[in-house]
């Protein structure tokens, strides 16, 4: 059985043992085993526990301007304080949450709408697929970014609610091709006719047959909306196009830009919240590379043989009594 | 033929839909903000062009609006989309012809030289599964592709231009140069480009090492790879023709995907800049509330991408038979 | 250490545009199992394929010995995952990681190939033995026409011109009946009969003097594989060449097939001529699976399947691997893994026909063990000069 799950290079098919167990347990087990995953999901947890608890962490508060301006980093603050006087490090802390919550939202809201417009096409065909396919690729082709920096510009500023709604409703394509696709080489497996002719209602065989099957892919589908949520939001709010009074890591780069902290003495003000962004999104990367490895097992780091296969073959070898197979001969 | 067929047809609905967002947008949103932009310029600029604008625009409440949406068609195609705020009383489409060879120039050339050498490095490091490149590289660019771009661009500006003051961090050239084809300014162009082309070029190669190498490896796994094998065919010939050609494939369609998030970087890496190029342009724009410019701007972007788009699909279809014979 | 090198293409056939003649004929040999005579095209012994997994070792292929003489058709039959593709790409060299050959020897008309790397095999590749794959669709490079597949065997194997090549190109497909217009067609705009015999076409390029086929008929209907095994056989029979023909087919491949090798879990379980192995199936295992063929003719069978599911190869039982199947196990079956018995000329791993000399085993082949610190070193797999095998 093992030799030729192995031997095919293809994705694993879903058995019905598989289909059993929770759709959660398995990723679990395989986030524990991959280093990528691992470190990815360590960084995420960092970022969660600054954003959930910010009080207990930053010294100060964001917005307090006690402190002389343009501090280098020193004991009391350890990344400086801003050429306004707000302590650096307690307003990356505060700005974690907002980071998140666009992360979050948008990814959720994004993979809602990609799961329901990708699988829908898919299974519908015909007609349905076609129209919905159309309007997937054209929000897929047009760039999206100007587009939102156009919206951004004409509704003046854009607050949190603007950014999650906007970010959501113009990222989803590419998840939703990625679903339909997948969706599409499902539908004529036998696990879904034999629902079929149970007569199970279409919407019972999408939900309770197809989506646990790709549960990885809506992850990684989720993750990477995140990602290209928490760079996009920075984006938009780096050039101004957010409000300006947020607490977030894109507003303090604002402020940064434009009080000319690179040169005039206060770097870290403009690095800093870039590292932070940096490392959230490194997270979701991670992530997302890690999921890839995990469903297909051609992409995971190459395992060499070693000398302790080979013991062990000896060892079952004796144990059964029968000499070893001689080495590889060669002529002279 | 027929594929190709398709897809100009998809080129041009999707330009129409482009064109058509534009057309209901600033109509869509409340207090027509066109109408503070169009008091703006009473008084500067002849009736004609006032009222283009507000064709545009759709100020006037009582027109019917499905003949200003065909006449704002008409003007968009023939090119008039008004006069520019910002460099006034230029028109829109003489200002957006000057910023474009910059970012051809910049962005143009780094992106193709970025997916060559993604490319080649991806096919490189797959094909030597186990060794020194393929342990190393997996984990560093996953993490430096998500960098975002602005950020490795304020970098540089720190590092390179302030700190060390190697390299000119500010501009297209130095603005006491005098343009022209000589090589002083040739050549000071060329510098200030430095430093915006390595940033573009360090954060767009990741993302196609990385789905190269991914495309390789299946590919690798594929019978018709190991059928090479068993021809007695030299590696390089396998490499390239079975393995690389059949691997690029996904990796051009990517390629178009993709161009939404270069141009992101773009704009992003010219206003870190201050490159006059298209996106520093539209950023400009922005903040002087010059809408006609924006829109403009925005259409042009929308159509540099679908001809890559485009350009990709043909690529496509002229290295694999199968696209060929699926319209 | 120097492979015998063929000079020029195949005894001048392609050059002179020629089919494979009457000089590559040879009778068909009706060959003793376990006799050794200089006619053999291959000689597999103890041959071990193990893929590397991160719970250890998994033995795909366990210690299988076969012999091939010129001209014969050995079919190798077994259930899915029993190990037969991988034997067969063990012979090949064609294993790719995380499989590996981690034992024993494959002897190429003499000369040992076991081992070598792509490079020190590239001469003999395709002019002495070809491989045909199970899917055509996925084996035929899908953006490269027939020609050009072609094409790139020849130049790299020959100095053949473009002309000649495509004269030998055209000459091949008119063999297996497909017209020469094809030559410019891609993959993908054949159908599936049409492309499993395009891919047979391509292995008699140089008509080689073994043709490895792992299950070509399988992904075709019933009437198309039928026809092509007979174009197979025939193809055979005129140019001469050995076939070992890999397929999970029983009935199918014993009309054709000189010998008839049983795989399970594995090992060789039986090995003997076909029509014997067919009127008298020794090993338990094979009369199972005959009995669970009805006959078309015959009286009405109940018909019988094996109990019971192929053992885990990462973690095999530790006497005879068929054992927990069985209807005739006994005691010793449970605790000693039987090496290959002669009866009648048929080799079968079963301890009820211990009695027959032990043909190929343990009393045969001296211990490994002839240095301290037993077994292979990790460089003895992978570097050159080592030790010469427990052959002759």
């Amino acid at each position: 059985m093992a030799v030729q799950t192995i031997f095919r290079h293809q994705a694993v098919e879903p058995s019905a043992s598989r289909r059993r167990r929770p759709p959660g347990a398995n990723l679990w087990r395989a986030v524990r085993h991959n280093r990528k995953a691992t470190a990815g999901a360590l960084l995420l947890l960092f970022f969660l526990v600054l954003a959930i608890f910010p009080g207990q962490i930053a010294p100060y508060s964001y917005a307090s301007t006690n402190f002389a301006p343009a501090l280098p980093p020193s004991a009391a603050h350890w990344f400086g304080t801003t050429a306004l006087g707000q302590d650096i490090f307690s307003q990356l802390v505060y700005g974690t949450r907002e980071s998140l919550i666009i992360a979050f939202a948008v990814g959720g809201l994004s993979t809602f709408i990609s799961v329901i417009v990708g699988v829908s096409a898919a299974y519908l065909r015909g007609f349905a697929d076609g129209v919905l396919s159309l309007f997937t690729d054209v929000l897929l082709v047009i760039p999206t970014f100007p587009l939102i920096i156009l919206i951004a510009a004409y509704v003046r500023s854009a607050g949190l609610l603007t950014i999650i709604i906007v970010l959501g409703l113009l990222g989803w394509s590419y998840g939703a091709r990625q679903l339909r696709s997948q969706v599409l080489s499902l539908r004529d497996r036998d696990f879904l006719e034999s629902a079929r002719v149970r007569g199970e209602r279409s919407l019972y065989i999408i939900v309770v047959e197809v989506l646990p099957t790709m549960t990885s892919l809506i992850v990684a589908s989720f993750l990477g909306a995140a990602l290209y949520a928490v760079l996009t939001a920075a984006g938009l709010q780096f050039i101004g196009l957010g409000d300006p009074n947020a607490q977030s890591w894109g507003t303090m780069l604002y402020w940064a830009e434009n009080n000319e902290a690179l040169g005039a003495g206060m770097p870290l003000w403009a690095i800093m919240p870039g590292v932070c962004v940096a490392l959230l999104g490194a997270s979701f990367a991670l992530l997302n590379y890690a999921f890839d490895e995990i469903s297909n097992p051609a992409l995971r780091p190459v395992r060499k043989m070693m000398k302790a296969d080979l013991d062990g073959l000896d060892t079952a070898a004796r144990l059964r009594n029968v000499p070893r197979a001689s080495r590889l001969g060669r002529e002279a | 033929m027929r594929f190709i067929l398709r897809r100009t047809g998809f080129f041009l609905f999707t330009m129409w839909a482009a064109v058509t967002v534009n057309f209901v947008i600033p109509r869509l949103m409340p207090g027509n903000p066109a109408l503070a932009m169009i008091a703006r310029y009473k008084g500067h600029i002849n009736g004609q062009a006032l009222k283009a604008l507000e064709l545009l625009f759709g100020v006037k409440a009582h027109v019917n609006i499905v003949s200003e949406y065909f006449t704002y068609l008409d003007n968009i195609i023939h090119g008039r989309f008004g006069t520019s705020y910002t460099f006034f009383p230029e028109s829109v489409s003489h200002e957006v012809l000057q910023a474009i060879p910059w970012t051809l120039g910049l962005v143009g050339v780094t992106t193709i030289l970025a997916f060559i050498l993604g490319t080649l490095i991806g096919l490189v490091s797959a094909w030597r599964r186990g060794g020194l490149l393929d342990s190393m590289l997996p984990p560093i660019f996953v993490i430096t592709s998500a960098f975002p771009y602005f950020w490795i661009a304020l970098l540089c500006v720190w590092l390179f231009g302030i700190k060390l003051n190697w390299l000119p961090e500010f501009g297209g050239y130095a603005y006491q140069s005098t343009p022209g084809w000589q090589w002083s300014f040739i050549s000071d162009v060329l510098v200030h480009s430095i430093l915006p082309a390595t940033t573009i070029l360090v954060t767009s190669i990741g993302g196609w090492i990385l789905t190269m190498r991914n495309n390789v490896i299946s590919v690798l796994g594929e019978d018709y790879v190991r059928m090479a094998r068993a021809k007695g065919l030299k590696p390089w010939t396998v490499m390239w023709g079975y393995a690389g050609r059949n691997a690029i494939l996904p990796n051009l369609t990517g390629f178009a995907m993709s161009l939404g998030f270069v141009v992101s970087g773009a704009i992003l890496v010219e206003f870190v800049f201050n490159y006059p190029g298209v996106g520093w342009m539209l950023l400009d724009a922005v903040s002087n509330e010059d809408y006609p410019l924006m829109q403009a701007l925005f259409l042009l972007i929308t159509l540099a991408v679908l001809t890559a788009v485009l350009l990709a699909d043909i690529a496509t279809a002229l290295l694999d038979a199968r696209t060929r014979d699926l319209a | 250490m120097k492979l015998r090198r063929r000079s020029g293409i195949t005894d001048g056939a392609a050059r002179t545009g020629a089919l494979g003649g009457p000089g590559r004929f040879v009778e068909r040999v009706q060959r003793l199992p376990g006799t050794r005579t200089d006619d053999a095209i291959l000689e597999v012994r103890d041959l071990s394929v193990a893929y590397v997994t991160d719970a250890g070792l998994v033995m795909a292929v366990d210690r299988v010995d076969l012999d091939l003489a010129r001209g014969e058709f050995l079919g190798v039959v077994g259930e899915s995952g029993c190990g037969k593709s991988t034997l067969l790409f063990g012979i090949a060299q064609l294993l790719s990681p995380p499989a590996r050959i981690v034992g024993g020897s494959v002897k190429f008309r003499g000369s040992e190939i076991a081992g070598l790397s792509d490079k020190q095999l590239r001469h003999i590749r395709w002019r002495d033995y070809s491989v045909v794959m199970q899917s055509a669709m996925n084996a035929l490079n899908p953006v490269m026409t027939v020609a050009a597949q072609m094409r790139d065997v020849c130049r790299a194997h020959s100095e053949m011109s473009d002309l000649e090549i495509r004269e030998r190109s055209a000459e091949v497909l008119r063999l297996v009946s497909i017209d020469p217009v094809h030559l410019d067609s891609h993959p993908h705009q054949l159908s599936g009969g049409m492309r499993q015999r395009a891919m047979i076409a391509m292995a008699l390029l140089f008509t080689p003097d073994l043709v490895i086929m792992d299950e070509p008929t399988s992904a075709l209907d019933v009437v198309a594989q039928r026809s092509l095994m007979v174009q197979i056989k025939e193809l055979q029979q005129r140019l001469g060449f050995a076939v070992i023909f890999v397929t999970h087919d029983m009935s199918l491949v014993s009309n054709f097939s000189d010998r008839l090798a049983v795989m399970y879990a594995g090992q060789v379980a039986e090995l003997g001529g076909t029509r014997q192995l067919f009127d008298f199936p020794l090993h338990p295992y094979t009369q199972g699976l005959l009995e669970a063929f009805p006959s078309i003719r015959g009286p009405k069978m109940h018909l019988q399947g094996i109990p019971g599911q192929p053992p885990d190869l990462a973690q095999p039982p530790p006497g005879c691997r068929f054992a927990p199947r069985c209807a005739k196990v006994t005691a010793p079956c449970l605790t000693i893994d039987p090496p290959l018995f002669d009866k009648n000329g048929d080799l079968v791993r079963c301890l009820l026909y211990k009695a027959g000399r032990p043909e190929l085993g343990a009393a045969i082949f001296p211990s490994p063990q002839d240095r301290p610190g037993a077994g292979p070193s990790l460089s003895d797999l992978g570097v050159a000069n080592p030790e010469r095998t427990n052959d002759q």
